[in-house]
């Protein structure tokens, strides 16, 4: 393990890149992937369409391609920010469409009479979400939604190699390519054990979560 | 018996057809109900009776016809309509309290949210409205801890929390044990004296016979029959609805 230890400085500052990049993008991806689910299931068509298209686009392009066109494409639009940026926010556009449609399955789990019980005493539609059926539907949305953000922190590598930098993967990168060491213990020895410190801390907490927020129907 | 109803109507159809893709499942409806009055709707299932009591709140949209409350036209939706929902108690089978909320906050929800009420005075309300259905101490406890029963009694004090003009029961003791269902009339029961104007989707004659100023009956989507409730039972005009009682009656 000494290739690892020799070099704790950089993965210990790579561990602290990837959580800045997986933190602040799920800051952004949670509340829109909640935004997008709350169109998909609005009484309003135009609303349903965007949400639909939205999904449609996102999950069904390549991380990859998604960045190309946040680093790339947005600068050609007169967007001009830092590659971190644009990183995260190709990672946050991703991921909501999945957010999106783990939190609307929540949603079509919660008995349709709740919802016309929430109408029937004068809530609005956005009320009758907000107050009503969330709530109801983040019980069962804790496992698959789970599953969505961790792959999130892993997908986080990717938006490292597109040229973020810094992040444990290109510490891994750089260290063996660069650097001349061998890949194999730093890939295992190193960077993948700060990726499982990240996802098995993730996964403790969700399940800590699921128990907090379960109660009986 | 009843304060007499007076005035011109409350709750007014008049024309309303409704389809379910091919089925058509109000036909031409044409129904006045009158401040105070309480309306039972009885009828053999599939007759309409349930779509018809969730049209007048429009949980059922109608494709043709009109209905209005308090001489207002049932907006299509948006926040018009919520808002006149919150005019419109509801009440239906399956209690659908919110199952995350406590008995208190139920009541309180609506109060709060749509009427902007504060928090306290929504929750004096919603102790005494509980104290008059018999509830108040279970005032913290989650709906899946109360009896049926007890749950349809606190779905009722949360529609009466909004203070609203009429109130719809839509077969509100169907879902409930038999010891637990004369809880429940005995409240609507109270609710008919105090001169609430009522709509009730039910299979209680006793509750028709006690508290209600009209019947409905009806069949295959039409209103077949309307008549006080002892005219009703005793000398029922049409064939349908002779038929239909002398199954219900007869055990």
């Amino acid at each position: 393990m000494s290739p690892v230890l020799d070099n704790i400085d950089l993965f210990v500052d790579g561990f602290l890149t990837s959580l800045e990049i997986i933190l602040w993008a799920l800051a952004g991806t949670l509340p829109l992937g909640v935004l997008i689910a709350a169109c998909r299931v609005s009484p309003i068509p135009p609303l349903r369409a965007f949400g639909t298209f939205w999904v449609t686009t996102f999950r069904n392009t390549p991380l990859t391609v998604v960045l190309v066109f946040c680093a790339f494409g947005l600068p050609e639009l007169g967007i001009n920010r830092s590659f971190f940026f644009f990183g995260v926010l190709g990672l946050v556009l991703y991921t909501s469409a999945f957010v999106c449609e783990a939190v609307r399955s929540g949603i079509n789990s919660v008995p349709a009479g709740q919802a016309e019980a929430a109408r029937s005493i004068g809530l609005n539609f956005t009320q009758g979400l907000r107050y009503v059926v969330l709530p109801q539907a983040l019980r069962t949305v804790v496992p698959p939604l789970g599953s969505v953000v961790i792959a999130m922190m892993k997908n986080s590598a990717v938006v490292g190699a597109f040229g973020v930098g810094g992040d444990l993967w290109s510490t891994g990168q750089r260290l063996t390519s660069a650097l001349g060491y061998e890949t194999f213990p730093i890939f295992v020895g190193g960077v993948a054990v700060g990726y499982l410190i990240i996802t098995l801390t993730a996964g403790a907490l969700l399940q800590v979560l699921e128990r907090r927020v379960a109660i009986a129907r | 018996m009843t304060s007499r109803p007076n005035g011109e109507p409350l709750v007014r159809l008049s024309g309303v057809n409704k389809w379910f893709g091919e089925l058509h499942v109000l036909q031409d409806i044409d129904l006045d109900i009158a401040r105070g009055e309480v309306v039972v709707v009885i009828g053999p299932s599939g007759s309409g009776k349930s779509t018809l009591c969730r049209a007048i709140n429009r949980l059922e949209p109608i494709e043709k016809g009109e209905i209005t409350i308090d001489g207002e036209r049932l907006p299509e939706e948006g926040k018009e309509l919520a808002r006149l929902r919150a005019d419109v108690g509801m009440v239906f089978q399956s209690f659908n309290l919110f199952a995350h909320k406590t008995v208190l906050e139920n009541v309180t929800l609506g109060p709060t949210k749509v009427r902007k009420k504060s928090k306290a005075d929504a929750e004096k309300r919603a102790r005494e409205l509980l104290d008059r259905v018999g509830v108040a101490s279970q005032a913290d406890k989650h709906p899946a801890q109360l009896s049926g029963g007890q749950q349809q009694r606190v779905a009722i004090a949360r529609a009466l929390a909004m203070e609203p003009k009429v109130m719809l029961f839509d077969e509100p003791t169907s879902a409930l044990d038999p010891e637990m269902i004369n809880e429940v009339l005995d409240v609507m029961v109270g609710l008919a004296k105090d001169g609430m104007t009522m709509v009730v989707v039910t299979h209680e004659m006793g509750f028709a016979r006690r508290a209600a100023n009209r019947v409905v009956f009806m069949d295959g989507g039409r209103i077949v029959e309307a008549a006080e409730p002892e005219s009703f039972f005793t000398n029922p005009r049409s064939d349908r609805a002779k038929d239909f009682l002398s199954k219900i009656l007869t055990h």
